[in-house]
């Protein structure tokens, strides 16, 4: 078979390159299922779901911390302060020390504050966090980030939820262009499809929670996403043909400079 | 400053007739529509609407599976007073009534928690009756204290309060604001309100605003289905709800539409809500703002209940009392209204996850809040 090179965050390698979420499941044991059949390895949970003083807190409980990395997520944080002090959390409850920064002060559309994730950011960095930011496809802002020592940027690519697909195509171009830190989309992929598209364009990962979570069969919808993340990588290493607007032509314009 | 400014752009006459106007063309074009004008949200309330409640119903819970999940997020109240100088005539706590009262002590209100906590619940909502005397803002955030020991979220359903005052809340752990305007119809609202500081229409309305300005992360407002025709009322909510997302754009809106149920003093609805009706208003407010949260007491009965699980709704108490002390100490004092759905919280949570949806007991957690870590 054809042997794919891993994902490289920080000083881990993985070899899938899908991250799912764990919100909006209809039950522990669906969400289970489904994290099983999407082959991920990293696996994110919404700390303000979690019981930190229970410890057989049933989503914790959920997910075998041997075979995925649990990234612990800041989401319902409104400001850096807040982020910050729900990661000290996290780790002090002994989990490792990896967070993904959400800071989305707006609780309808969810999306993130620019000003707010880089400020988290400096601070969480500082403290030897592995910080994998939440950001609008703002590639100026990506490359803040990384200067900081993010371990990824994760542009969105439509507002958390909507199953809308790549409405950033063009910003997610020139932040993957630019990046030097693995460029996961995160956010707004509705379908394996999009996904697909994602890594076809050279996105490294991709994480996917509502298109899974609320299909009509989560454990067969993440195995779709799976194939859909390792086609679009596969055929963005191996080289996508550019399309064209017009067939070429069988005896071109040019064709008599090579006559005799 | 405040809806009670915006308000009167609207005048409840003109919305009833707007709303009594429209046509199934109407309906059909706010339901086949992505972003709905407040004029869809009348057509959705119409009557002509109610035929096409199954399409309705269809189009309210894929937009709430997309945006919530199937989850529900569980809470209870916990009545710390009964006492109130108000005399609301639909009300249980209606100070004209000769019901036994009681104040519970900070202690009290902590066995309550305690019995919630046990029963699994993380999300509490503290609610009592308008009597300054009894429960003023120094007890009120001696109780928060207490209780944010227990819980990652704590609300109130009292008396309107000022901006300071719902700053100090916040810093004693509370972060969601509930509060009802019960009726939008000035006229209705002065015939049920008699007496007593609730008269004042104006400072009631304008409460989710002093709250949202103080930072509550949660407003929670309500109409009284049953005082007044609801499809205005309905109306006027999914106003109020829109304009409180604009102005406070970090505070999570969500609406609860109670029906009036028997209480002491056996006030009778004027304007009867029926269950069909009650869906129609449900969905058409889920239409009309895909991200609010949608909030069912144990108000309604058993059955009703477990069908409006996949309707839209995302918040459900469950084993609720409405008289203080009703978990713990006091268990025979008399409470604000009759409960309709007597099971216990395991038995509710059974039944959402037999309807296909997880119950949720903590989507919060207190290290949102200043106090809880350095």
């Amino acid at each position: 078979m054809f042997e794919l090179p891993p994902l490289i965050i920080g000083d881990r390698e993985f070899q899938s390159r899908l991250l799912v979420g764990t919100g909006k499941f209809s039950s522990t044991m669906i969400m289970k299922q489904a994290i099983e059949a999407s082959g991920t390895e990293i696996v994110t949970v919404a700390l303000r779901r979690v019981d930190m003083s229970n410890p057989q807190d049933n989503l914790i409980g959920a997910i075998d911390t041997n075979r995925y990395l649990l990234l612990p997520n800041t989401s319902g944080a409104r400001n850096a302060e807040e982020a910050v002090r729900l990661a000290r959390i996290a780790r002090a409850a002994g989990c490792e020390p990896w967070v993904k920064l959400e800071v989305t002060p707006d609780p309808h559309y969810l999306l993130p504050d620019p000003v707010e994730t880089l400020k988290a950011a400096e601070i969480l960095v500082k403290e030897g966090f592995n910080v994998l930011p939440y950001i609008n496809a703002d590639p100026v802002l990506a490359k803040r980030l990384e200067e900081l020592g993010t371990v990824t940027v994760m542009p969105l690519g439509a507002p958390i939820g909507t199953n809308r697909g790549l409405k950033t195509r063009d910003a997610i171009q020139i932040i993957i262009e630019q990046a030097q830190v693995p460029v996961v989309v995160d956010a707004g992929l509705g379908a394996p499809s999009h996904a697909s598209e994602a890594m076809e364009m050279g996105a490294d990962a991709v994480l996917v929670n509502t298109a899974i979570a609320v299909a009509k069969d989560p454990i067969r919808m993440a195995k779709a996403f799976r194939l859909g993340v390792e086609a679009g990588f596969m055929a963005h290493i191996s080289g996508l043909g550019r399309p064209r607007w017009e067939a070429e032509a069988s005896s071109p314009l040019t064709g008599f400079l090579r006559g005799t | 400053m405040g809806f009670s400014e915006e308000i009167i752009r609207y005048r409840w006459d003109h919305i009833e007739s707007l709303i009594m106007d429209k046509t199934p063309y109407d309906v059909e074009q706010a339901l086949h529509t992505e972003q709905r004008s407040p004029d869809d949200l009348l057509a959705l309330l119409s009557p002509p609407a109610a035929d096409y409640l199954e399409e309705m119903a269809y189009l309210a819970h894929k937009l709430t599976i997309q945006r919530f999940g199937r989850v529900i997020q569980m809470y209870a109240p916990i009545y710390v007073s009964s006492e109130c100088t108000n005399s609301c005539l639909y009300c249980g706590f209606n100070r004209h009534n000769k019901i036994t009262r009681a104040t519970l002590t900070v202690d009290e209100v902590f066995e309550e928690g305690m019995v919630l906590y046990r029963q699994g619940f993380r999300h509490v909502l503290l609610v009592s009756g308008e009597s300054p005397r009894h429960v003023n803002l120094e007890y009120l955030c001696r109780v928060a204290e207490k209780l944010r020991t227990l819980f990652a979220s704590i609300s109130i359903e009292i008396y309107p309060m000022d901006i300071d005052s719902y700053r100090s809340l916040i810093i004693s752990g509370i972060d969601g604001l509930t509060i009802y305007q019960e009726t939008y119809n000035r006229k209705r609202y002065a015939e049920v309100h008699p007496a007593g500081p609730k008269r004042n229409y104006n400072w009631r309305l304008d409460t989710p605003d002093r709250g949202g300005q103080a930072g509550f992360r949660r407003l929670n407002i309500g109409t009284l289905l049953g005082l007044s025709d609801w499809r205005v009322e309905g109306a006027f909510l999914g106003l109020h709800a829109a304009y409180l997302m604009r102005q406070y754009w970090k505070s999570h809106i969500s609406v609860s539409f109670p029906r009036l149920r028997p209480a002491p003093g056996g006030y009778r609805p004027e304007s009867p809500v029926s269950d069909a009706q009650m869906v129609q208003l449900m969905c058409a407010l889920r239409l009309w703002m895909p991200d609010a949260g949608l909030v069912l007491s144990t108000r309604e009965s058993q059955e009703l209940r477990d069908n409006l699980v996949p309707l839209g709704i995302t918040q459900m108490s469950a084993g609720s009392k409405t008289a203080p002390g009703g978990y713990s100490s006091r268990p025979d004092t008399e409470g604000q209204f009759e409960i309709s759905d007597h099971r216990s919280p395991e038995e509710v949570a059974r039944m959402i996850t037999f309807r296909g949806y997880e119950p949720v007991w903590k989507d919060w957690d207190a290290a949102f809040l200043k106090h809880s870590f350095p």
